[in-house]
């Protein structure tokens, strides 16, 4: 009977990791269907970042009450990993507890700070529940959500809760059963949370306890290795690469755009002919970017990366004031399209047939989305890119943007006025 | 107003301390004008030897390229960068946001290397040092500013401490909109929007941001950009509170009451 848990458990494992690395290795396929862009530079600012922002959640806390919520979720997720490598183990190799006799009295203090971790995750996922689906928080009634993105969201919290349950109640029993002193549950001393509720069980027979914690053990361990591979299909990915994000996030000033050498060149050439190459070697430019391979790989990962929080959309002036752009948006239809790119979709393209001009074209670039985003996402960027798109592969821009460019190129001023009235000012 | 060019520094073999980049706004719009008048009337009075390029100036060509067009861009930077490094700068001081964050941030790698201030620092270091004397109970002495972070010299630049830190020397009270610092609400003209109709929605911005500033009861909203003075003026005039509240640039401010 051992043996045969044993082999359903390697079995369940090896499944959830195999299926986990396909659909992983899809994303990055996914993501590196963009254009190259070398982001190796200045390591210590950018591991820096990494511990800040990543780890420290450094921009969550611009809204101190819900970072410590989120905080106390991240720290529960991590930290109960740990857990997590004993019950595989005890799975593998049909041992109950394996940790135990080697941590001594440690072992019960460890436990003892799962559960409190346990318990505030699930009060705080419960607390977030309220705020997504009661509390009348914009961002979360936002339309941007309708639809599967509302969904996802309520089903990671309701997994985290009732992951944290079983975890509590397979403690619990164990606690009781412990007590009988039945075999094959060592002592560990009484935990700390799940001790205060073992009269709750104590009515029930031992093999019906037994079967009570084997029950919760296998339930978690199998909606953990489930939760794993729903992960990748979710917003919920952001707890891996909210990490690579913010190591490879911006470090120039956030004023700066990226520059376009192949245009500088071209310019410079057109300026000094002298300087221009002899021989004509002029690879294909495309200016600007009109579907996900035109932007770089960060743009894409980007995408991935978002949590959906909508925290860029509420900071957004043309979001704010009903314009049909919301950064948030731009994000998720970004990383929609990736996902259709890598499944073969043709006959469709980021700009236009996901993202509109009408979007493009009510950005104020102030930054705002770029400064809120918690995981160093930069949806300014792409703005930019498909505006270069639109305007220098399409001409596709305003009468007065057309106008404007006129102006600057004539008049050296984006308005109507003689160069030589430029110093006027000085005599009025 | 006695304001030499570069050209007629150069001619005499001289170089002023700081070149002032005026940008086009300051050049050609009327309001702005006053901007520029200001802060060249405080360069003057503080002894600050600088110079303007007069017509030599042009668009750095930043609206072009937020706007898309990074051809026009990459002309006039090149132009610029010719006229700027011909004259040898090596420092600049620009009383436009958007001037300041291309001059600083974007003209480096096409070969423009200049220390550039934006007129806010520039303000902060001549209060400091103590080159700007503000006179006792002058004319804002209690009176309530608010102050309208510019994106491109907050977010893109995180100054955030040196427009208020030139504010206290007015001895006013400051009061902060709700959304202010990194928080700061946009007035609507960044991106190149200043050069177009706004898209269709339920307000526009400078609506919002006017109505958010006059809601402080700030008798003063201060600015520091054109862009924001031209929205935020329009914004105010929305509510009706146009007598009661004045929209003026930090350079205004302190030239009304600098001592002599």
């Amino acid at each position: 009977m051992q043996i045969v848990s044993q082999l359903l458990f390697f079995a369940a494992l090896a499944a959830a990791v195999y299926f986990f690395s396909r659909r992983a290795a899809g994303i990055r396929r996914n993501i590196l269907l963009g254009r190259d862009t070398d982001l190796s530079d200045q390591p210590g600012r950018r591991w820096n970042n990494l511990l800040l922002l990543a780890f420290g959640q450094k921009k969550m806390f611009r809204n101190p009450l819900v970072a410590v919520l989120h905080f106390f979720v991240y720290a529960g997720f991590v930290i109960i990993n740990l857990e997590i490598l004993e019950i595989i183990i005890d799975g593998l190799a049909g041992t109950h507890r394996i940790f135990a006799p080697y941590l001594g009295p440690v072992y019960n203090v460890l436990i003892g700070c799962f559960e409190i971790l346990a318990v505030l995750v699930a009060v705080s996922c419960a607390i977030f529940l309220v705020r997504r689906n009661i509390l009348k928080i914009k961002r979360f009634l936002s339309r941007d959500l309708d639809g599967w993105p509302r969904s996802d969201a309520n089903y990671i919290l309701i997994t985290e809760i009732v992951l944290m349950l079983l975890f509590l109640t397979m403690n619990t029993a164990d606690g009781v059963l412990q007590s009988r002193q039945v075999p094959h549950y060592p002592d560990t001393g009484s935990f700390w949370v799940t001790g205060m509720f073992q009269p709750l069980f104590e009515g029930f027979s031992t093999p019906a306890l037994t079967g009570i914690e084997r029950a919760a053990w296998w339930l978690h361990i199998l909606g953990v290795l489930a939760f794993l591979n729903y992960l990748p299909w979710s917003k919920h990915l952001h707890i891996i690469l909210a990490f690579p994000n913010a190591y490879y996030a911006q470090l120039e000033p956030k004023g700066k755009m990226e520059n376009m050498p192949a245009i500088q060149q071209e310019v410079l050439y057109a300026m000094q002919p002298e300087l221009a190459p002899t021989e004509a070697a002029a690879a294909e430019v495309k200016f600007g970017a009109k579907d996900v391979h035109d932007l770089t790989w960060k743009n894409l990962l980007d995408a991935f990366a978002c949590t959906e929080c909508g925290r860029c959309s509420a900071a957004c002036p043309a979001t704010q004031t009903g314009k049909a752009l919301s950064p948030r948006l731009i994000m998720m239809k970004t990383r929609d399209r990736a996902e259709a790119a890598g499944r073969g979709e043709t006959g469709k393209t980021l700009l236009h047939d996901y993202i509109t001009v009408e979007e493009l074209r009510a950005c104020t670039s102030c930054g705002a989305c770029v400064e809120e985003c918690p995981v160093s996402i930069h949806p300014l960027d792409i703005i930019y890119q498909m505006r270069r798109q639109l305007v220098m592969e399409e001409s596709n821009a305003p009468q007065e943007w057309t106008l404007m460019f006129s102006n600057i190129e004539n008049n050296m001023a984006p308005w109507k006025s003689s160069p030589d009235e430029r110093d006027a000012w000085i005599h009025a | 107003m006695q304001i030499k060019t570069m050209a007629e520094y150069f001619a005499e073999g001289e170089m002023p301390e700081v070149l002032f980049w005026v940008g086009c706004a300051g050049s050609i719009d009327q309001r702005s004008q006053k901007i520029t008048r200001a802060f060249a009337e405080i360069l003057t009075r503080t002894g600050t030897k600088f110079a303007v390029l007069g017509k030599e100036e042009a668009c750095t060509g930043d609206p072009a390229r937020r706007a898309g067009n990074e051809f026009l861009f990459q002309m006039m930077a090149y132009n610029n960068i010719q006229v700027l490094n011909g004259y040898g700068v090596k420092k600049i001081v620009t009383a436009c946001p958007h001037c300041f964050n291309t001059l600083k941030n974007e003209y480096p790698e096409l070969g423009g290397h200049y220390e550039v201030m934006h007129h806010t620092t520039f303000l902060q270091g001549l209060i400091n040092e103590g080159r700007i004397k503000m006179k006792e109970g002058g004319t804002f002495k209690g009176k309530k500013i608010t102050y309208h972070d510019s994106c491109y010299i907050g977010r893109a630049n995180g100054i955030y401490e040196a427009p208020r830190a030139v504010l206290e020397a007015l001895d006013a009270e400051l009061v902060e909109m709700k959304r202010c610092g990194s928080r700061g609400l946009c007035c609507g003209a960044g991106g190149a929007q200043m050069f177009k109709e706004e898209e269709k929605g339920t307000t526009r911005v400078n609506f919002e941001r006017g109505r958010e500033a006059v809601e402080t009861g700030a008798e003063i909203i201060a600015s520091n950009c054109p862009f924001c003075m031209t929205m935020l003026t329009d914004g105010v005039k929305e509510t009706g509170k146009e007598d009661s509240v004045k929209v003026l640039d930090l350079a205004e401010l302190i030239a009304r009451d600098m001592q002599e």
